[in-house]
């Protein structure tokens, strides 16, 4: 339980996927000119990392790993090359599907996650966490921690941003640094304040 | 063969994807700490982005409208599949530190971008080209934050002593912000400055015009 907790913490603050990794960059930058924006959009990218990191992560242990398919009688299967092409097709699968349950369901946040969705399967914060659950060997229940917390991380980097730019209205930019120029600058001043985290250990 | 010369050095200055386009930032900020990975990494980029834009655009006339993001997906990430192997079988090393960001080659905007963009409408000559183009303006931008992170942040350049360090008996004390995430979005905004200071056409319009600070009148 404790190493769980460990684990969450470090995914949302210590090894914030955005901040720490850089992952999920363009829609990082590209997104988070509104704060209400931003709400949607890490709303979408913690539900779907949530729910494909740990179906990947059975995906991996049971078909694909080194060995995984004893229980189909062919104990000596490799299909671990296959990894790439089955994370990135069970992400589009999961959002495609994410996205007609909820326009069934639940119109009302359908509508607010609106265009962010389908954006969502380019995302690289979703393929790279199925990729470090696999390289760093968690388990399910660590998949599913893994999952939740680095979204939450995500959500809260991308709404950080978006509240920042809000305010950078009132500031007079430097003409060549205006737009894109500035805000890369804003979120390396931010990656800087998350390392401050770094020390914190469970 | 004008119109080639200008696909291929189009996106190196003019229409560069990552100062311009903001597309493939992640890996951009990510890889760069050390200049041999860096190079690894900008080459298998390259080659997965002229490759998918060959393929992609010699089938293009048969890939149904509704399915096409799928269908550049399956292709992107086989050829991805292709490069990680590749690296495995012959760059272990190289392949252990750039971890799981030759994986996200997948998830490049510059390899999807292109793909939608221009393979979807061009020859598949053109795309390769355009490929190769767009591959070495990314390249561009890494090569020149990876230069500046590891000279100034370790004082060697691909091994080799450059600036030789404090610790060593020389004189350099070497700035270890620049090995840390936090520099590559400062160097690649710097970047940015400077490639829209020269061109000055691709600066950002605002959204709102500073007025000018108040002044008191006289006698008011």
């Amino acid at each position: 339980m404790e190493a769980l907790l460990s684990l969450f913490v470090r995914a949302i603050f210590i090894e914030n996927m955005a901040l720490a990794f850089f992952l999920g960059m363009c829609t990082f930058l590209a997104i988070s000119k509104k704060v209400q924006a931003a709400i949607g959009l890490g709303i979408a990218v913690t539900v779907v990392l949530t729910i494909t990191v740990p179906v990947n992560n059975l995906i991996y242990h049971y078909l694909l790993a080194d060995g995984a398919l004893a229980w189909a009688g062919l104990p000596d299967m490799d299909l671990s090359f296959l990894g790439l092409l089955s994370y990135i097709g069970v992400i589009a699968a999961i959002v495609q599907i994410m996205e007609m349950f909820l326009d069934k369901f639940m119109p009302a946040l359908y509508n607010a996650l609106g265009v962010f969705l389908p954006l969502i399967t380019v995302n690289c914060a979703i393929l790279g966490a199925a990729l470090f659950m696999v390289e760093r060997d968690y388990g399910f229940a660590e998949s599913v921690v893994f999952g939740f917390g680095s979204g939450l991380g995500w959500a809260l980097a991308v709404i950080a941003l978006a509240g920042i730019r809000e305010k950078l209205k009132y500031s007079d930019v430097p003409e060549g640094l205006q737009g894109l120029g500035i805000t890369f600058i804003t979120a390396g001043l931010m990656a800087m304040g998350f390392m401050a985290f770094g020390g914190i250990d469970i | 063969m004008q119109a080639i010369k200008e696909t291929l050095t189009g996106p190196i200055f003019k229409n560069n994807p990552i100062a311009l386009q903001i597309l493939g930032v992640c890996s951009a900020l990510a890889v760069t700490s050390s200049m041999k990975v860096t190079l690894v990494m900008c080459v298998a980029l390259t080659v997965v982005t002229a490759f998918s834009g060959m393929f992609i655009s010699s089938i293009r006339a048969h890939i149904p409208s509704s399915i096409r993001i799928i269908v550049q997906m399956v292709i992107i990430a086989s050829l991805v599949i292709v490069v990680d192997q590749f690296l495995k079988a012959y760059a272990f090393g190289i392949s252990k530190q750039l971890s799981v960001f030759v994986g996200l080659i997948i998830t490049n905007c510059i390899v999807m971008g292109r793909a939608e963009a221009f393979a979807m409408k061009n020859p598949p000559m053109a795309s390769f080209v355009d490929g190769i183009g767009n591959g070495i303006g990314y390249s561009v931008v890494l090569i020149a934050v990876a230069f500046v992170r590891e000279v100034l942040g370790s004082g060697k350049l691909m091994g080799f002593e450059i600036l030789p360090l404090v610790t060593d008996g020389g004189w350099y004390v070497p700035n270890g912000l620049l090995l840390l995430p936090p520099s590559a979005f400062f160097l690649i905004g710097g970047f940015i400055w400077v490639l829209r200071s020269v061109r000055k056409d691709q600066v950002e319009a605002t959204e709102f015009k500073l007025a000018n600070h108040a002044t008191v009148r006289e006698g008011a």
